[in-house]
């Protein structure tokens, strides 16, 4: 039997020991009416028969498209350094770090990790992860709330449509208020985001690059927030910020982001990486694990979980959150994707998925009826109107094996010309220009 | 060891040869940051090396028995490892079945969540599931979320939830979160005692979250009346699946009466704990809880084609992007398959004769304070050590020296000094032995020689580190 | 370690009053069950309390614990030397470990003496 070691022998010896006659005795407090009904699981595979099983599985999914899909989710090279590492049994196998002499390697490379997203986003302190970047901003709003006390969110529609229907279906039991502010033709709204505060106001929620790809600073917006005592949260995309403008030197007091494009693979959605940074005045509203540095009794530097006063194994129902399981090996792959870049790397990652997406928009909007939606400074992602409905664009294409894009008008009524394309650095000059071809045929 | 930024030398590249032009040709400058990022220039090799250092300070189910109770700390088969990597399932991006004529692309994925989804509600006894929890706390959140949306529809007026005095802090906290007052309810020889329920039970309780074996790992024997209760008062009963790996095949929750449950894949299921997560926390609910579950939902066609739902009205809508850990369902799933029917009922039998096996041969040696015939795990006392000053942490911290995890100490609460202990199915009768020998020794080593117990670990990179100066100085990064 | 000059509350606060200024810490017996602190958290100067009213906090590294009030009235002055040194209420608890004063509304009510706290003490010290 696959994964018992037990033998025949062992069994009896054992029944023996504990001084009863069967194992169906170990089960006996189990009464006759609370059996199974039915247990109508297949028989066991062998390990050969279910590989087969799952590769024909696999190879029903259709994966050698050339895709320009992004809307917060991106394709970026992972170095192979990232797996070989982060499968290492000692990492891939250990449980939460409760015992601290016994798991400073995961202990030390969370602190890294914190190290590492605190730089990238030029924020003060770091939580060891939550389970993706639409949770993170949902803890950030809850951290907003527990700290000013107030019940109004203003909300950016730039934000990503999908974490705004998260954060709906979160807090639906909460007497909370949430205020939308429309995009302008894709341009976030400054002046309508700061008029929308005031003195109820626990945060505004803001997004860089916004959904449509449009960079922005909102160094004014924050600091019109910090006046009228509400919080600043930002949603963050961290291979881009490797060039942008930080949140911390924005002004921001909870930075956030999906931590999938720094080495995760898409995956179907997960397991991703919510990565959620504040200023040291917030500390004590983070959710999660925490790890900090000191020393043991011969002074030697070492690592341990901290802060766990805020959390539920101690506070149970007055905890900042009910956090428990993290993705913690996801923020592994993150530091070790950052190291094995390093500094330079990241930097030329986004540089060239920068490079890329400017030479699309070029080559896309020399088509006849194609228009840039994406105002101003874009990064990897930008967005274009087309003459006809890009949900039916995108259909053909894809029969043709290009997935071209995003339809905005999934999310964003009367945008349903707007197509969202993204390139990063492994999106070919080559593949850039047959797809520009190729858009400009299925337009013809 | 020091930091990989303090190994950082400027000028030394990492694995990216490619240079694309300077930022400043596409995007304004007052909208670029200001200096480095600060992440560490260093060769391949630099980093190579100190990961796998790093990771040789770190205790795993590969190299160290870890019997951690209620974390279900068993083997990670690693042919899952291969599933989880196929190009066919990392390359599929996840708004992929969102595109008109795309849902084709992805048919195999769909398929994993359908079936995945079928089995664990044969598993289970319940109705229908969601994968989209990522982890057990999520899964409890989702859960209580599914309550409020019942009696909200219902038109029923609740405010509390009840949870037992031996509940996982995970339980009063995750109701708390979703906006209702917790009600303790107090252990009467170890388990829910129906008297004890009666007075807390009122036309108030929207539900109460119950494990099954609890985290003494005892049998909830009151089971059928706790039920009966329940429905009196149009309460709903939801199980806490941390201890699924005591009953598969013995019991299914659905057909005992409960109406919501998460499971821990990363726990029952064998999928690896990656040092705190990913995990993953799949819901399945009872009949008339189906039209709450979170959207999208995948459906099979009557052409055997699969496609995502989101036509659910009533849904309480996403508690995930897309769907899920799917990364870490894939793993659970080719499990199951391997392991199949006799393979998860022989996987809850080992694992149950195990703990029994440990319990019984360590019982002249502890105090175990309910000792009777247990599920798959059990709680021990170091109480009477510690009337010579040695306590449960510092066994601990002594079995970290022999070479093995420590089992959970501290928890339950509602046990003094408490040592759960939770062996698995997938440890030979070898090392159970060896374990409980060690833990017999520290316990003679408690009254012979104490201050060496308290003097543990002295084996390990690091000993006992200093967890009140870390709170106050609050070192979190290298820079502060 | 409880002295005879101050009152107390069910909730291990303590409280000396002078005139209708009264002085707020929490007991030996509470710092003692906590550990070493690592946190106190408190609320500021001219926030009001009615008695039993949760008022604050204090953390160690292995619980939490909330501070009640346990008089009614507004606070007049916070020790912030806590914010930095938490470990002053370990080491002094009834001295330079004190947490606030109030300018009390009414006369404190349901308070012990030292004995009948003592008495509460020792039924939670089983």
């Amino acid at each position: 039997m696959p994964y018992v070691p037990h033998t025949e022998d062992e069994v009896r010896e054992m029944l023996a020991t504990i001084g009863v006659a069967s194992i169906d005795d170990l089960f006996a407090e189990i009464s006759a009416g609370m059996r199974p009904a039915s247990f109508d699981i297949p028989e066991g595979l062998s390990e050969m028969e279910v590989l087969a099983r799952l590769e024909g599985l696999a190879g029903k999914n259709a994966i050698d498209r050339t895709s320009f899909l992004g809307a917060g989710f991106y394709d970026h090279y992972i170095p192979a350094a990232v797996d070989a590492l982060t499968m290492r049994g000692e990492f891939y196998t250990a449980y939460t770090p409760y015992q601290p002499e016994a798991s400073q390697g995961t202990l030390q490379a969370i602190f890294e990790y914190q190290t590492a997203v605190t730089r990238l986003l030029g924020m003060e302190c770091a939580n060891a992860s939550v389970y993706d970047g639409g949770t993170a901003l949902y803890e950030a709003l809850m951290m907003a709330v527990r700290k000013t006390r107030r019940r109004k969110i203003i909300v950016s529609e730039g934000l990503n449509p999908i974490y705004r229907v998260m954060l709906g279906s979160y807090t639906s039991n909460l007497d909370l208020e949430f205020v939308t502010v429309p995009h302008l033709d894709g341009q976030t709204d400054m002046a309508g985001l700061k008029a929308a505060i005031d003195d109820e106001t626990a945060a505004v929620l803001v997004q860089n690059p916004n959904f449509f790809g449009s960079i922005n600073d909102f160094t004014d917006l924050f600091a019109t927030a910090r006046e009228k005592k509400a919080v600043s949260v930002i949603s963050a995309y961290p291979v881009l910020q490797a060039l942008l403008k930080t949140p911390g030197a924005m002004g921001a007091d909870v930075a956030v982001a999906e931590g999938q494009s720094l080495g995760l693979p898409l995956s179907f959605g997960g397991p991703y990486l919510g990565i959620m940074t504040c200023t040291k005045d917030m500390i004590r509203q983070m959710p999660g694990r925490i790890v900090g540095r000191t020393v043991d009794g011969e002074g030697r530097t070492g690592y341990v979980l901290t802060l766990q006063a805020r959390e539920q194994h101690i506070r149970r129902q007055k905890a900042t959150s009910n956090i428990c399981s993290n993705q913690s090996l996801c923020a592994l792959r993150a530091l070790v994707h950052m190291c094995a870049l390093g500094e330079l790397g990241l930097r030329r990652a986004a540089r060239l998925s920068v490079e890329r997406a400017h030479l699309c928009a070029e080559r896309l909007t020399a088509i006849p009826g194609v228009d840039m939606l994406t105002k101003g400074a874009f990064g990897n992602e930008f967005a274009v109107t087309l003459p006809v409905n890009a949900f039916e664009v995108i259909a053909r294409l894809t029969a043709r094996g290009f997935v071209p894009g995003f339809p905005l008008g999934r999310y964003y009524e009367g945008l349903e010309n707007g197509l969202l394309v993204a390139c990063t650095e492994k999106t070919s000059e080559e593949q850039i220009g047959i797809f520009a071809e190729m858009l400009r045929g299925v337009l013809r | 060891m020091k930091t990989i930024f303090d190994t950082s030398v400027a000028g030394r590249e990492g694995c990216w040869p490619c240079e694309g032009k300077a930022e400043e040709a596409y995007i304004p400058s007052e909208l670029l940051r200001q200096g480095d990022i600060g992440l560490p220039s260093a060769s391949e090799l630099d980093v190579v090396r100190h990961f796998t250092r790093l990771s040789q300070r770190n205790f795993g189910v590969d190299g160290n028995f870890y019997p951690l109770g209620s974390c279900t700390m068993k083997y990670n088969p690693k042919f899952t490892e291969v599933v989880a990597a196929m190009p066919g399932f990392t390359r599929l991006h996840p708004v992929l079945p969102q595109l008109q004529g795309a849902g084709g692309q992805c048919q195999g994925a769909l398929e994993v969540m359908y079936e995945t989804e079928k089995l664990l509600s044969e598993i289970t006894g319940m109705h229908a599931f969601t994968l989209h929890p990522m982890a057990g706390a999520h899964g409890e959140l989702t859960g209580v979320m599914l309550m409020a949306a019942y009696h909200k529809d219902r038109g029923n007026k609740k405010t509390k939830i009840i949870v037992p005095d031996s509940a996982h802090g995970t339980n009063p906290a995750s109701a708390a979160i979703a906006g209702y007052t917790v009600v303790s309810v107090e252990s009467v020889d170890g388990i829910v005692d129906p008297a004890a329920l009666a007075e807390v039970l009122d036309d108030e309780v929207a539900g109460m979250m119950m494990t099954c074996p609890n985290t003494l790992g005892l049998f909830e024997r009151n089971l059928p009346e706790i039920v009966r209760m329940l429905r009196k008062v149009d309460a709903l009963l939801y199980y806490d699946g941390a201890n699924l790996n005591a009953v598969m095949g013995k019991m299914r929750v659905g057909d005992v009466g409960f109406d919501i449950v998460h499971l821990n894949l990363h726990k029952t299921f064998a999928t690896p704990h990656g040092g705190g997560g990913p995990g993953s926390g799949p819901v399945g609910v009872c009949e008339k809880l189906e039209p709450f579950l979170p959207i999208s939902r995948v459906v099979k066609l009557e052409d055997g084609q699969f496609f995502l739902d989101y036509d659910y009205p009533k849904s309480i809508g996403y508690v995930a992007p897309f769907y899920g850990n799917f990364g870490v369902v894939l793993k659970a799933y080719a499990y199951i398959l391997r392991l199949g029917r006799a393979g998860l009922i022989r996987a809850t039998e080992n694992a149950v004769l195990s703990a029994n096996y440990m319990r019984k041969r360590l019982e002249k040696h502890f105090e175990i304070p309910y000792n009777r015939i247990c599920m798959h795990e059990f709680v021990a006392s170091a109480a009477e050590q510690a009337k010579t000053g040695v306590r449960a942490l510092d066994i601990a911290k002594a079995l970290l020296d022999k070479g093995y995890h420590a089992p959970t100490v501290y928890f339950p609460l509602i046990v003094p000094e408490s040592i759960m202990i939770e062996p698995t199915e997938t440890e030979n009768k070898e090392t159970l032995d060896q374990f409980i020998d060690a833990l017999i020794e520290i316990a003679e080593m408690a009254i012979t020689d104490p201050a060496a117990v308290q003097a543990a670990p002295r084996t390990l990179p690091v000993s006992r580190l200093d967890e009140t100066r870390a709170a106050r100085a609050m070192e979190l990064t290298d820079d502060l | 370690m409880i002295p005879d000059n101050l009152l107390y509350a069910k909730s291990h606060e303590w409280c000396s009053i002078d005139g209708d200024v009264a002085t707020v810490g929490i007991t030996h017996f509470a710092q003692e069950q906590l550990g070493d602190l690592t946190f106190v958290e408190l609320p500021g100067v001219g926030d009001t309390f009615e008695a039993g009213a949760e008022m604050g906090s204090v953390e160690s590294v292995k619980a939490a614990s909330e501070i009640y009030a346990p008089v009614s009235g507004e606070v007049i002055e916070v020790n912030e030397s806590l914010e930095d040194a938490p470990e002053k209420v370990n080491e002094a608890p009834y001295g330079d470990g004190w947490m606030l004063k109030f300018r009390i509304k009414a006369a404190p009510e349901g308070l012990l003496d030292a004995k009948g706290y003592a008495a509460v003490v020792e039924s939670e010290s089983h």
